[in-house]
């Protein structure tokens, strides 16, 4: 299981996330199932137990997107959306990230960057928040939503970090 | 909001104190049951006043508690901060991670249509 471990989330700053994944693909082949909706709504989806019913790109700098995701256990829906700043095909998006249920109020700056060598795509994408409490918050948000992983265990932590 | 503030003010703290390998690895061995600071300093071949500077800074962090009268003054895990720091990670890799294995198989669908 090679392309699993290449998989990391730090926190590079204090106003950033940061996701880090390998994936044996072309370049372009990533980047359609990052921005065809057809193909995003397969697998953007988190854990089991949700579905994608609205998902929406329009694909130029100036354009929206829209997703949507909805429980099937009990309906409880999480919905967010954006506007693309940047698009160089197919190495790099820019674009905004705002959820409904924000009460942190501030929009947060997404950067994908597609990177292929040898036959691996390295995707990097780095939120960067307004704020350290933003960033926090709405991690915190996104977890008071149904997503919950429950505790991981001590040893788990340490070796994620 | 002040809620927000303070809860958001407790992780960095927490992050901060989680983010040198020295206290970890501290963390990490008193997971497994309390120890006096002699015994922590030990195994990481550190100074005695080395591991307390260490051990402050965990402490402030609410992640270990230590025993005020007794004369070892053993050091104990804090669970709680711990988890929230943990959950908040966890809940955001979850998400990626399975969406990314999603992805994964997506992908080799792609290749193979793409082949013929």
């Amino acid at each position: 299981m090679f392309y699993p471990d290449s998989f990391q989330v730090s926190t590079p700053t204090d106003r950033e996330i940061q996701v880090t994944r390998d994936f044996r693909a072309p370049r372009q082949l990533v980047f359609d199932a990052f921005t065809k909706p057809e193909l995003v709504r397969r697998w953007l989806l988190g854990p089991p137990g949700w579905s994608m019913p609205v998902c929406e790109i329009d694909l130029r700098a100036g354009g929206r997107y829209r997703y949507l995701w909805r429980s099937d256990a009990d309906g409880t829906e999480m919905g967010m959306g954006g506007i693309f700043r940047e698009i160089v095909r197919p190495e790099r998006l820019v674009a905004t990230e705002k959820f409904d249920e924000s009460w942190y109020g501030d929009e947060a700056l997404d950067t994908t960057v597609f990177v292929e060598q040898g036959g691996i795509t390295k995707i990097t994408i780095t939120v960067l928040y307004e704020s350290t409490e933003a960033r926090d918050t709405a991690r915190r948000s996104g977890m008071e939503h149904g997503m919950k992983a429950g505790y991981d265990r001590l040893e788990e932590l340490l070796s994620s970090m | 909001m002040e809620l927000v503030g303070n809860a958001s003010a407790r992780l960095d703290t927490t992050f901060a104190a989680l983010s040198d390998p020295t206290r970890r690895a501290i963390l990490a061995r008193l997971a497994s049951g309390e120890a006096s600071v002699s015994e922590l300093a030990a195994p990481f071949r550190m100074t005695q006043p080395a591991i307390s500077k260490h051990l402050k800074v965990l402490q402030r962090a609410g992640l270990i508690s230590r025993d005020r009268d007794a004369q070892r003054r053993p050091s104990r895990l804090n669970a709680a901060p711990l988890a929230e720091a943990s959950q908040w990670l966890a809940t955001y890799r979850q998400f990626w991670e399975t969406s990314f294995q999603r992805l994964d198989d997506l992908l080799d669908e792609m290749k193979t249509k793409k082949k013929q």
